[in-house]
Parts: C-alpha cells; structure tokens; sequence
C-alpha cells in the first residue's frame, strides 16, 4: 500500500566532494521528487560529510557496505568517487535494486546528455553522465546530425584550472576519450575527437566549449538547410538552458566553406560558455555545474518514472531564474571586464 | 643583472651532476663527447609554418641531412603534437604516424622524437608513436599544470622511452613556479624537463632565471632544456645563456623554421656555440647545407620578425597562433596584430586557437559598431552639425 502512496524517493550520494556536495544543493533545491538522506565518504575527516551532516543528512565515512547495510536503502544513488570505486560498488547498486547514476568515467551503463538520449533509457538501472565536456557538446553534436550527416565531430572544453581536480588531471585521457566516443554514440557524429584545455588566468575563465563539425557543402553556404542547422542550434540551446541556465553561444554560430587544409571539409563553429549556477561552486565552474545539473535532472526524471508521477522539476524559470541571454553584444564586455581585472 | 659577457669558460663543467645513466648517455654523440645535446624540431614546430602539410619526401630528406650532420635528436610529430590534426589546430596533409616512420627509417645514429600534449594527446597515441620506433617521448604541458601529465610520463617509460618534460610559456611562471612544476615531472617520470619559450617571450635574464631555478630543483636526478623562439630575437641568445646556466639539451630548427617568428635556427646554434668552444657533436658545414639546401627549398615563408610575430613575443602569445590569427583577420576583415594582442590580455594559452576566432568576432562587432557610430556623426554633419 505504501508503494501506491509514494510520490517521493530517497538518495545517497557517494563521494561527499566538490561534485558530490553541489549535487547535494542541487537536489535539495531544485527536486520535489528526491530527498537526499545519505552522503557516503571513506575520510572521517571530509569537509564535505560535515556539511551534510549540519543540514540534516545521515553522513557515514564507512562507505557503500555501510550504507547498503542499513535497514532503509536509497532509491537512487549518484555516485561521484573514481572509475574503480563503481567498477566495485555498481554489482552491489543493482543486486539491491538500487538505480545508479554514474558521475566518474567508469560508464558501465549507457551515456546519458537528458536532452538527447534519456527518453529512450529510463528503464535503464545504471547510467552514465559522460563528462562535463560531453554534457556540454553532444547536445550541439546532436542538434547538427540531426538535420545534416556528420562525418567528424571535435570538440575543444577549455576549462579553468581551479575547476580540474586531482582526479580529473591524473587521468585526463579518459575525458578525452570518453567525450570522444559520447560524440558518436549520443551525439550522432560518425567520428569524435576530444580536446580539453586547462587555463589558469585569474580571475577564472568561465568552461568554454567549442563545436566544430564537418557538415555538407551545402549547409555551409547561406540558404535552407544552413538555417534548419541553426535553427535546430538555438533550439538545443534553449532545451539545454531549461536545467543549466548558465548555458549559451558566446558568439554567433560560423559556416566556412570547404578549405584543403580541412581535408576538403566544411565546417560549422559553435562557441558554447556555460556559467555556473553557483549552487555550491563558483560561477566560473560552469564544467561541475553542467555535469551535477544533468545528473540532478536524470535522476529527477528517472525516479519520477519509476515511481510512476510526474517530474517536478523546479526549471530555472520557476524559481525566477533568467537564462543568460545569447549574448553576441554581451561577450565583449565580459572579455574586457575579464582583461581589466586581470589588470592588463 | 651581473655580467652578461659570453665567455666559454664561464660553462659549468659537463655532466659531473647528473645521475641517471640513460640521461648520462645522451651525451656522448656520433661526434664523440659533447657538451650538450641539440634536438631539432624542424619536423615538429616546423609543422606550424607549414600548415601541417610536411609530406614524406621532405621529412626523409630533413632528418638524412640532419642525420648526416651529427644532431641526435630529430623530432617529427603535428606541431601542437600527436593527435594534434583538427579543425582546431589544421589538419596533417600526411599522417603523423606515416611521418614519423619514414624517419626511424631513414636515420641512421639519430633518435626520432615525438611531442605530445596531454588533453589532446593520449597514450594510445604515445603506444603507436613507440610502434612506428618513436624512442624519445616529449610531454608538454602548460608552465602550470604539469600534474596532468603524470599517466603519460608514466606510460613512456614502462615502453621504455627517453622522457622530456615540456613547460610551455614558461615565461608566465615565476622561475619557483616553474622549479615546483618541474619537480612534479620529475617525480612522474621525465629524465629532461624544458623551460619552453613558447612565446619568445623571454629576454636573457629572465630566461637564466627560470632555467637556473629548475636547475637548482631537478639538476642532481635530471637534465634541464632550454626551447626557444625569435620572436624577440632571442632564440640563440637566450640558448647560450641557458647553457652557461648548466642546460644540457637545446631545442633548433632548420632556417628557424617553427611557429612564430621561428625558432632558435639550428645550424646558428651549431655555429654559435662552436664558436664558443661548446661541442654540440654537430658538423657546422653539414647543417649548414641542410638548412640552404634541403629545408630552405621548400619552405612556401620564411618565419619572420613582422609587427604579428614581435606582437606575440611582447604580449606573450603562444607562437603557434600566429597563421590562425592570420587566417582569421583574412575571414573577418580585421588586423592580425590585434586579434594576438587581445588573446595575449585574455590569458589564452597553448591549445585554445579556437579562442582566435571568439576575438576575431568581437573584434569585427566592434569595428561595425565603430562604423555604424561614425555613420551617425555623417548624418549629422550632413543636417549641419558639426
């Protein structure tokens, strides 16, 4: 009888760092569905255990045999540690019934961007968050393939150094070549290619994504399809804006012609910024933003299936959020702004 | 600043710090022992200035003259290294990895190079480069962030490659920045780390500086490299100071072929320190022919101090920009100088050559909006406003 009456679920997130805590903010603000009970850690000493435990979450430093020993388990957890760690715990999530929200690289489910792919894995019992940079590009990837073939795909996220953490760094060839492959399997390019930047200017430069794709001659000269190209751009970009406001084109979308240079290729450019929502992280961090935002949303969404009710995820909007507009007469500005700090 | 007089015996003695014997080994040359080692990379940075479109005869007939010259070490890869053909960064006319075994197989005492840029480079890249008979791994990181390297370093020696870390920009480091990322390269792996003049950006001075502060980290477990450019001119200047300062590994090209204003030429290098009395191992009449007869043939443009090249190294732009910033002005009709200078105050760094065409757009807004401001005036003027 209780199972009829349930409209909401309960989470744990393990690994009670930078991620795991902005996505804490973000569940407890922005989902009616997901109640956030339980942060795991393995350091008894974690700052990030300690605040959650001051706003009322049950914080364990003795890991996931803890946590799935306790008399209630979790509807859903995100897990926010390393590849290894839920190579470990993910056999143990899915023997319990528990549904799975991979944050690390280890993509034992499949890739999740909500925009493009959830509909269709919501009876999924493990998904996978990609990486920041895919979060941000293979929305872009998808808006193009879909109205023209995409040969080639490559994406450049240049992102502030304060935002890569240790993990991040040590094992950078998996961003790489995780976003690579996310740019052909759910963003529809026939082959994907993944550069990432780290820059530590001050103040911060806010993650910055470019797209760049092969397309049809034809789609690069003015005309029809050029204008179903963008239009299904903009279209993406508003979609993607629904649960990371931060998100918009720095400039206006470029369409160059075939060069040799290019292997013959035309290409499409879109300049992506994506500004933090600061639920937790600086503004800057636009990268974690973007990932803790898509996994808030999927797992918002997920649970609300499984439990049979209507999603009510709280969009920008509803809590009188304004998307940062398209902003080709604001990008000067924030450039010079960012030079004049930097004191040049 | 002390005395700046360039004295041969003012050179540290050869070799007595260094411990690891692979890296002790470097320095004996075909031209017997040597006081320190040149690399060229006429075959990678001068990938920049050629648009990526290097084809297999030309590296064949650079590395059998490089070779014949006595240098030892010749890297070949995509000049923002492997993995680096893209939208981004130009694509290769050839494959890399083609390249690179087209030169293991024409050298004969030389070891082939490559670089490579983790972010952009993987260590599947690192394994193919080791497969064609790659045996130096050159890893580049920005002056800042050498921890991103750490996997990859790792990977090059377990294949059982020479290592050289990279600290490109050097010049935006404090020479304790740079000695503490050094001391992370290190520690991963690198048995050489380069102060990276990516920039030209570094004046005699603050070049020692920051190679004697690496010295003073690394100096007892590794070798310490200077890599420079002519962007102010002080590609060989610089070198020998470097040198003096105890660097034993000093990056060339041929005809200063690489991005920028060029690189450090490598027959003046040769000839500038035989001069000295320091034996690079290499034979000045040898290099000197391949640079007239062999490299400067097909170069389409020499590299050249012009207003772009001195803006980069007195903004402390990374000289692989500058034909990107060209390409761009050309497409959106404003200077090439400008679009550099403004990328230099934004902080840009090795990589985000598609930061270029942000500024170039914004750049061209404001030039339409200057245009549109000064139509306004027109009209003014022409109801008798003044």
């Amino acid at each position: 009888m209780a199972q009829q009456t349930r409209t909401k679920g309960t989470a744990a997130i393990v690994g009670p760092g930078n991620i795991g805590t902005d996505l804490m903010f973000k569940l407890m603000r922005r989902s009616d569905i997901i109640e956030p009970r339980w942060m795991i850690g393995v350091d008894p000493s974690s700052d990030g255990l300690r605040r959650a435990k001051s706003l009322g979450l049950e914080a364990s430093h003795e890991g996931v045999d803890w946590l799935l020993a306790q008399d209630e388990l979790p509807d859903i957890v995100f897990e926010a540690t390393s590849a290894k760690a839920h190579e470990h715990n993910a056999p143990k999530y899915a023997e319990a019934g528990i549904l799975a929200v991979d944050l690390t690289p280890a993509a034992i489910g499949p890739y999740i961007c909500p925009p493009v792919n959830l509909e269709f894995n919501l009876d999924a019992t493990n998904v996978n968050m990609i990486t920041c940079g895919g979060q941000a590009t293979t929305p872009i990837v998808k808006a193009i393939s879909s109205v023209v073939p995409v040969p080639y795909a490559e994406i450049v996220a240049s992102i502030s150094s304060k935002s890569a953490g240790p993990g991040t760094r040590a094992n950078i060839d998996e961003f790489t070549e995780t976003t690579a492959s996310a740019l052909e399997v759910v963003g529809g390019a026939q082959r994907g290619k993944a550069i990432i930047i780290l820059n530590p200017v001050e103040p911060p430069l806010m993650m910055r994504n470019t797209v760049f794709c092969a397309i049809p001659d034809e789609a690069a000269e003015a005309g029809a399809l050029q204008d179903a190209v963008l239009e299904s751009i903009h279209r993406m970009v508003a979609t993607v804006q629904e649960y990371v406001p931060g998100y918009h084109l720095r400039a206006d979308v470029q369409f160059d012609r075939p060069r040799e240079t290019w292997q013959g290729q035309a290409r499409v450019f879109v300049p992506i910024e994506v500004k933090g929502r600061g639920d937790y992280l600086p503004d800057y961090a636009g990268n974690l933003d973007i990932i803790t935002a898509a996994a808030a949303r999927v797992g918002d969404i997920m649970v609300a299936h499984r439990l049979g009710v209507e999603s009510t995820w709280k969009s920008s909007a509803d809590l009188g959020e304004l998307p940062d507009t398209a902003a080709t007469s604001s990008a000067p500005t924030s450039t010079a702004t960012a030079a004049e700090k930097a004191g040049v | 600043m002390g005395d700046m007089t360039i004295r041969p015996e003012d050179a540290p003695v050869v070799t007595s710090q260094v411990t690891e014997s692979e890296v002790l080994a470097n320095l004996s040359g075909p031209g017997g022992e040597t006081d320190l080692r040149i690399t060229d990379s006429t075959l990678r940075d001068g990938s920049h200035a050629m648009q990526h479109q290097f084809t297999e005869e030309q590296v064949r007939g650079v590395v059998h003259a490089l070779d014949k010259a006595g240098v030892q070490v010749i890297e070949v890869s995509h000049g923002d290294g492997l993995g680096g053909s893209s939208f981004n960064y130009g694509f290769s006319k050839v494959d890399e990895f083609d390249l690179i075994k087209a030169a293991v197989d024409e050298a004969t005492q030389a070891k082939i190079a490559i670089l490579m840029l983790p972010g952009l480079g993987t260590v599947h890249h690192l394994k193919r480069a080791h497969a064609a008979g790659a045996s130096v791994a050159r890893i580049a990181t920005h002056c800042t962030e050498a921890d991103v390297s750490l996997q990859h370093f790792a990977a090059a020696r377990d294949l059982g490659m020479e290592t050289v870390g990279f600290l490109m920009l050097s010049h935006k480091a404090s020479p304790e920045k740079l000695a503490e990322q050094a001391r992370i390269m290190v520690d991963a792996g690198a048995q050489c780390v380069y102060v990276v003049d990516s920039a030209g950006a570094l004046v005699l001075d603050t070049a020692q500086q920051r190679i004697q502060a690496v010295i003073n980290e690394i100096g007892h477990e590794a070798q310490v490299g200077f890599h420079g450019h002519q962007n102010l001119s002080m590609g060989i200047a610089n070198s020998v100071l470097a040198y003096q300062a105890g660097a034993k590994q000093i990056d060339g090209a041929l005809c200063a072929l690489g991005a920028g204003a060029g690189n450090s030429p490598t027959e003046v290098l040769a000839a500038t320190y035989e001069r000295l009395g320091i034996r690079t191992g290499i034979d000045l009449g040898e290099v000197l022919s391949a640079a007239e007869d062999v490299v400067r043939p097909f170069i389409p443009r020499l590299p050249w101090m012009d207003r772009a090249s001195i803006t980069q190294g007195y903004a402390g732009v990374y000289s692989s920009f500058l034909l990107h910033a060209e390409r761009a002005a050309e497409r959106y009709s404003v200077p090439a100088h400008a679009i550099l200078q403004r990328v230099g105050e934004a902080g840009y760094v090795g990589g985000q050559e598609d930061m270029i065409i942000d500024i170039a757009l914004e750049l061209a807004r404001e030039k339409e909006e200057l245009r549109e401001h000064l139509d306004s005036m027109g009209d003014l003027a022409a109801i008798g406003v003044r």
